[in-house]
């Protein structure tokens, strides 16, 4: 008979506990936990807005626009389909990557490191950014592509490609900014003493952005 | 920390077990492949219930990797792992709903619309 004390809680038995002591429920900082709050909020924002597209595009009774053609591109005269995408799927994955090995850095207190592998993110999130004002002005601007209508089709195409795009945009373009924040923190000291927990959180969110650019690329671009 | 001592230590030990730089980087080129392999289906060209369960599964794949390691999601504790995962369950849910809304849209607009 092994003793009850040293024997580890299951699974069930360890949520219990965790649950129902008179103490801490999660075992992490309030800056984690909190954004891991935030996150779920806005996984449920972009799940409103990828099941209205999902809702919009069963109801169309026009020809959905082909999303291979609209997004091709024409390289060295070969027409490539969603070539773009393509490559903003690329530069997104490197740019979590890059913020991965950052936390991993900024754990082992190597500021230099972690900064500029931050800058690296950061760089690559304006890289995306820049890729997707290449790819609306392309739209608006060549194709006649506006919320209201467009040439290829559905008329609802515009309306929701603006919207969750620009909305995941806009998430990018907040994330550059605060990655650079809190690079430049990192490099200027200011965690010396509080710890670099705050890189983790940082990542957390890049990760989110990137994660939902997966559903977005695989609903949206590829569906 | 060793093997053995993990039951022991894994209470306050969990937050500083992060993953290391090999596993990063393995994970890291797995995603490159992965979404190397779901442009593939838009490339060749699949069609209809392949090419959707394909897609889903290229998906699943990515978005599990991500959250998994990169976001630390295995290494945090089994209360905030069911807390954060038990709400997303709504999602599913509203979707049902949506899908039987556009089917109705649907064929209201062929039926009452002229298409």
């Amino acid at each position: 008979m092994t003793s009850q004390s040293n024997k580890p809680l299951g699974y069930w038995q360890k949520m219990v506990v965790d649950w129902s002591a008179d103490k801490e429920t999660f075992q992490v900082s309030w800056g984690k936990l909190m954004m891991w709050i935030f996150l779920v909020g806005d996984t449920f924002i972009f799940s409103i807005f990828l099941i209205a597209y999902m809702k919009v595009r069963m109801s169309a009774t026009a020809e959905w626009p082909s999303t291979s053609d609209v997004f091709a591109l024409e390289m060295f005269g070969v027409y490539v389909p969603l070539l773009l995408i393509a490559i903003m799927t690329f530069i997104l994955i490197t740019s979590s990557g890059t913020m991965a090995m950052a936390v991993n850095y900024a754990y082992q207190g190597k500021k230099k490191v972690t900064f500029w592998l931050m800058m690296a993110t950061a760089f690559l999130g304006l890289v995306f950014v820049g890729f997707q004002v290449f790819e609306w002005t392309k739209l608006i601007v060549d194709y006649g592509i506006r919320p209201w209508g467009n040439p290829f089709g559905a008329e609802q195409f515009g309306a929701i490609f603006f919207m969750i795009t620009g909305f995941h945009g806009l998430h990018v373009t907040g994330g550059v900014i605060y990655i650079f924040v809190v690079a430049l923190k990192v490099r200027r000291g200011d965690y010396d003493k509080r710890g670099f927990q705050i890189v983790e959180i940082t990542g957390l969110y890049w990760h989110f952005v990137d994660l939902v650019w997966v559903f977005i690329f695989a609903f949206f671009y590829l569906w | 920390m060793t093997e053995h001592s993990q039951d022991q230590s894994q209470e306050h030990d969990q937050e500083h077990d992060h993953p290391s730089v090999a596993l990063y980087l393995k994970v890291w080129i797995l995603l490159f492949i992965i979404s190397a392999l779901s442009y593939m289906v838009d490339i060749i060209d699949f069609q209809g219930m392949l090419r959707w369960s394909l897609i889903i599964i290229f998906m699943i794949l990515k978005a599990g990797l991500i959250m998994a390691v990169f976001m630390h999601f295995s290494w945090e504790s089994k209360t905030l792992k069911v807390a954060l995962l038990v709400p997303t369950f709504a999602i599913p849910v509203f979707m049902l709903f949506m899908i039987i809304e556009a089917n109705y849209t649907f064929v209201n607009r062929m039926l009452h619309m002229g298409g």
